[in-house]
C-alpha cells in the first residue's frame, strides 16, 4: 500500500508572508524531463510594488539593527537550511535534472555561503570605512552603510538555489531589503528558502520573493522610484542595456550581468552601500 | 555713518578699496586646446570667456569638436599605452608632487585668474580654492606608489582613458579633485572644463608644461555641452567623472548603459542644515551663512534649506538678517568682498525666476540691503521664511545665494523633513549635545554630514551624495578606487570538498 503524498503549494512571499499572485495568476513548472511538478505563481506589477512597500517599511529596523544581530540572523539561516538539507537536495534533482551529488553540493555551498557573509555583517564597515586625516581641528569618519531597497534578478541559469543565496546574502548582510525575482524556470527552491527565511528570524518585508517573468516585472522594479539599487546578475538573457537606461532615470546603483552564481566577495558587499562621511569640529582647549 | 551698523543702504563698515592687482596675470589673448601637451587649433567656432563682474572679454576660447575631441582621446591613450601605464608608481607620483608644488608657486596668479573667470571673492580663491588644489595633488601624490592598500586587493589596475566633465563653481579646484586620483591610480585624462570658466584650467595646462609632464597624459579641452557629451560618449573612453547637475547626469547615465564604463557622479543637492534649540547659536548662525552664502551659493552641497528648531525660529533669522547687513557686495578682486558676482547671465536669471516663484507661493522674502553693482551679474543674499516642504523652493537646487527657511519640533520631524528630497548629498547638524548629533547624522540619508561646522573639504575627506546626487565618491582612498579595478581577491573556500 502506497501513501498518498501531499503536494505543497508554492506561493509567493511578500512581507513575511506567503500571498498568491494578485492577478491570479500561475504557470506550470516542469522538472527537466518535463514532469509536472507545481503551478508557481506568476507575478504581476502590482505584487512587485506590494514587494517594494514591504521592503521599504523594512528598511528602518533592519539597518537600524546591530551588525552583530543581522549576522545571528544570516547565521541562523544557515542553521536552518542544513537541518532541511534533504528536502532541498531533493527538490533541486526533481526541478534542475542534476544528481544528488551535485544537488548536495549545491545545498552545502549554499549553506557556507550563508556562514561565510553572516561573518561580514560586523565587519564590512571597519574594511570599508576609515578615519580620515584631515587638515584641521576636525574627527571626520567615513562608514558605509545599506543603500535601502535592491532590487534583484537571481541567476537564471542552473544553481537555483545557490545562485539566489549568492546574491540576496550580501545584499541583506548591511540592512539593506531586497526584492528577488526568482529563477523563471527553476523557482520552486526559492520559495522553499523563504520558508527557512520566515522561520529564522529574519523580519518579514526583508526578503521578498517573486516567482514569474523577470522580463515582464524587471522593467517595473528598474523604474521604481523607491528602489535605492539594481542588482541585474541573472539579467544576462533579458535587454539589460534597456533596464540600466530606465534604472538611469532614478540613478540607482545598478550591477551588472554575471554568468551563474557570483561568487562570495566583499565587492559584491560594498557594492550595494554608500559611504557616510561625518565631520566633526574640535574645540580649542 | 561708519562704525556702525545701518539700517540703510550705506555699508556696516566703509572700507577703501582693495583690489588685488591683476598685473600677476600673463594671460594670452586667445587659447587653443590642450592636446598631447601643446595647445593646438580647435576646429569649432571659438568663444569668449568674459568676466561675470563687468561682463568685458577676458580672452577667445578654442571650442573643440567631436574630431578634436577624438584626436584628444587618441592622445591620451597613446600615453597610457605608451608612457603612464609604464611608469613606475613613484615616478608618477613625483610627477604629481611637482604639480602641486608647481600650483603653490603660482598660487596668487591662479586666484586671481579664477576670481577673475568665475566671479567669486578672491578671499575664497586664494584661500580656500587654490590650496586645496594643491593639497589635492600632494595627497594623491602619495597614493601613486601605494595602490596596494587602496583597498582593492593586491596589484589594482588603472581603468585607462578617463573622461572628466567638470562644472564653472569651483573651476580649478573640480579639475584637481579630478585629474589628481585619475593620474595617482595610473589612468590618463581628457578634461573639460566648463564653457564659462575655461581660464585656471589652461593656465594648468602651462603649469603641466613646466613639470614636463610626458605629453597627452593629461588633455584638456574647452567646449560647451555638446564637447561634453562627445567626450562622455567616446567608445575609447574606459571612465567617466561628471559633476554638474542632475538632469545631466541622468543623461549619462542613459548614455552609459552597457558600455561597462565605470562611472562617477557628484550631482545636484538641496541639503539640510539642522539647528537644533541647543545650539551654539552664534556659531551656527556664521555656519548658516557659510552654507548657503560661501561662493554666492554655487554650490551643489550648500546648506540650501535651514531647518530650524521652532522656539529659536525668530532669533536665528533676525541674528541672520543682522548678520547678512554686514555682508559686502561687489568686486570679486577686492581682498573685504564677501559675496562675488553669479557667475552667468543665464544662472542669474534661473536664480531670479526660481525666487519669484518662492514668492508667488507664499514665502516671506527678505532681502539683504546692499548696492549692486552697474555692470555685471548679482544677487543680494536673500532669504525666504515660512517656506512649506511642498515649496519649489524647498526641492529645486536654486545653486545661487537663497536660504529657504523651514521649522521643526521634534528630532524625528527634523530627520523626516531634511530627507524629504530626492537628494542626498550633504547635510548640517547644530548641537552642543553630541549623542544627538550622532544619533541624528545615522538617520540622514546624505552623504556628507557637518556637524556643528558646514562646507568643510580636504583630500582626505571622501565627498559625493546618496540618492538623485549620484554616486561614487571623490577624496580620500574612496576616490581613489574610483580609477581603480580590483585584480580579485584570493577566493573564500567554501562549500563541499572533493
Amino acid at each position: 500500500m502506497t501513501r498518498l503524498a501531499v503536494p505543497k503549494t508554492y506561493k509567493l512571499y511578500i512581507g513575511g508572508k506567503f500571498p498568491r499572485s494578485e492577478s491570479g495568476r500561475t504557470y506550470e513548472v516542469l522538472s527537466k524531463k518535463g514532469v509536472f511538478l507545481a503551478n508557481a505563481s506568476l507575478a504581476s506589477r502590482k505584487d512587485a510594488r506590494d514587494a517594494v512597500v514591504a521592503a521599504r517599511a523594512a528598511v528602518a529596523g533592519w539597518s537600524g539593527a546591530t551588525g552583530y544581530n543581522r549576522g545571528q540572523v544570516l547565521y541562523r539561516i544557515a542553521e536552518l537550511l542544513e537541518g532541511r538539507r534533504d528536502q532541498f537536495v531533493e527538490e533541486l534533482v526533481s526541478s534542475e535534472g542534476i544528481t544528488k551529488a551535485a544537488a548536495t553540493k549545491q545545498v552545502d555551498t549554499a549553506i557556507d555561503a550563508w556562514v561565510w557573509y553572516a561573518g561580514w555583517a560586523d565587519k564590512y564597515v571597519q574594511v570599508a570605512g576609515n578615519g580620515n586625516p584631515v587638515s584641521g581641528p576636525y574627527f571626520n569618519l567615513s562608514t558605509p552603510e545599506a543603500t535601502g531597497v535592491v532590487a534583484i534578478i537571481a541567476p537564471q541559469g542552473g544553481d537555483s538555489l545557490l545562485g539566489l543565496v549568492a546574491v540576496i546574502a550580501p545584499a541583506i548582510l548591511t540592512g539593506n531589503t531586497v526584492v528577488v525575482v526568482a529563477s523563471e524556470a527553476s523557482p520552486l527552491a526559492a520559495i522553499s528558502l523563504s520558508e527557512v527565511l520566515a522561520t529564522s528570524d529574519v523580519p518579514g518585508g526583508v526578503v521578498n520573493i517573486l516567482t514569474g517573468s523577470p522580463k515582464e516585472i524587471a522593467p517595473w522594479l528598474a523604474g521604481h522610484a523607491d528602489v535605492n539599487a539594481i542588482d541585474l546578475a541573472g539579467a544576462e538573457n533579458l535587454d539589460w542595456v534597456d533596464l540600466q537606461v530606465i534604472a538611469a532615470d532614478t540613478l540607482k546603483r545598478v550591477l551588472a550581468p554575471v554568468a551563474g552564481a557570483p561568487a562570495p566577495s566583499l565587492e559584491r558587499i560594498v557594492a550595494l552601500t554608500e559611504t557616510k562621511t561625518v565631520w566633526h569640529t574640535k574645540s580649542l582647549i | 555713518m561708519a562704525n556702525e551698523v545701518s539700517t540703510g543702504s550705506t555699508r556696516f563698515l566703509d572700507y577703501a578699496p582693495a583690489p588685488e592687482s591683476t598685473s600677476i596675470l600673463h594671460l594670452q589673448k586667445s587659447y587653443g586646446l590642450f592636446i598631447d601637451g601643446a595647445f593646438v587649433k580647435g576646429h569649432g567656432k571659438s568663444f569668449q570667456t568674459i568676466s561675470p563682474s563687468t561682463e568685458q572679454t577676458i580672452a577667445e576660447i578654442a571650442n573643440a569638436n567631436a574630431k578634436d575631441v577624438d584626436t584628444a582621446v587618441a592622445a591620451a591613450r597613446r600615453a597610457y599605452d605608451r608612457t603612464w601605464s609604464r611608469l613606475s608608481g613613484a615616478d608618477r607620483g613625483k610627477y604629481l608632487f611637482r604639480i602641486a608644488r608647481l600650483v603653490q608657486e603660482r598660487a596668487r596668479e591662479l586666484a586671481v585668474a579664477e576670481s577673475l573667470d568665475n566671479g567669486k571673492p578672491i578671499k575664497e580663491s586664494r584661500d580656500v580654492d587654490v590650496p586645496l588644489v594643491a593639497a589635492w595633488f600632494f595627497y594623491y601624490a602619495g597614493w601613486a606608489d601605494k595602490l596596494d592598500y587602496a583597498g582593492l586587493g593586491p596589484n589594482p589596475r588603472a581603468l585607462g582613458v578617463a573622461a572628466q566633465v567638470i562644472p564653472w563653481n569651483f573651476p580649478l579646484l573640480m579639475l584637481a579633485w579630478k585629474v589628481a586620483p585619475a593620474l595617482a591610480a595610473g589612468n590618463t585624462v581628457v578634461i573639460k572644463p566648463a564653457e564659462t570658466t575655461p581660464l585656471s584650467a589652461l593656465i594648468f595646462a602651462e603649469i603641466l608644461q613646466q613639470a614636463e609632464l610626458p605629453d597627452g597624459v593629461v588633455n584638456i579641452i574647452t567646449g560647451a555641452g555638446d564637447t561634453g557629451e562627445a567626450l562622455v560618449n567616446h567608445p575609447d573612453v574606459n571612465k567617466v567623472a561628471f559633476t554638474g547637475s542632475t538632469a545631466v547626469g541622468r543623461a549619462i547615465a542613459k548614455s552609459v548603459a552597457g558600455t561597462g564604463k565605470k562611472v562617477t557622479l557628484e550631482l545636484g543637492g538641496k541639503a539640510a542644515n539642522i539647528v537644533f534649540d541647543d545650539a551654539p547659536i552664534d556659531q551656527a548662525v556664521e555656519g548658516i551663512v557659510n552654507g548657503i552664502f560661501f561662493n554666492q551659493g554655487h554650490v551643489c552641497c550648500a546648506g540650501s534649506r535651514l531647518l530650524v528648531q521652532e522656539s529659536i525660529h525668530d532669533d536665528v533669522v533676525d541674528r541672520l538678517k543682522t548678520r547678512l547687513s554686514t555682508l559686502r557686495l561687489g568686486d570679486p578682486l577686492d581682498k573685504n568682498t564677501d559675496i562675488g558676482a553669479i557667475n552667468s547671465r543665464e544662472q542669474l536669471e534661473r536664480i531670479r525666476e526660481l525666487s519669484d516663484i518662492g514668492e508667488k507661493e507664499g514665502a516671506d522674502r527678505w532681502t539683504a540691503p546692499c548696492v549692486i553693482p552697474d555692470k555685471g551679474f548679482w544677487f543680494a543674499p536673500t532669504i525666504f521664511d515660512n517656506v512649506s516642504t511642498s515649496s519649489t523652493i524647498a526641492r529645486e537646487e536654486v545653486f545661487g545665494p537663497v536660504l529657504s527657511v523651514l521649522t521643526f519640533r521634534t528630532p524625528a520631524e527634523a530627520i523626516a523633513k531634511a530627507n524629504n528630497t530626492p537628494y542626498g548629498l550633504s547635510a548640517g547638524i547644530w548641537s552642543d549635545k553630541g549623542s544627538k548629533i550622532l544619533a541624528v547624522a545615522d538617520q540622514l540619508r546624505a552623504g556628507v554630514i557637518w556637524a556643528n561646522t558646514f562646507n568643510r573639504f580636504d583630500p582626505a575627506s571622501p565627498f559625493g551624495g546618496y540618492k538623485e546626487s549620484g554616486y561614487g565618491r571623490e577624496g580620500g582612498r574612496h576616490g581613489l578606487a574610483a580609477y581603480l579595478e580590483s585584480a580579485g581577491w584570493s577566493q573564500p573556500a567554501i562549500g563541499a570538498k572533493k
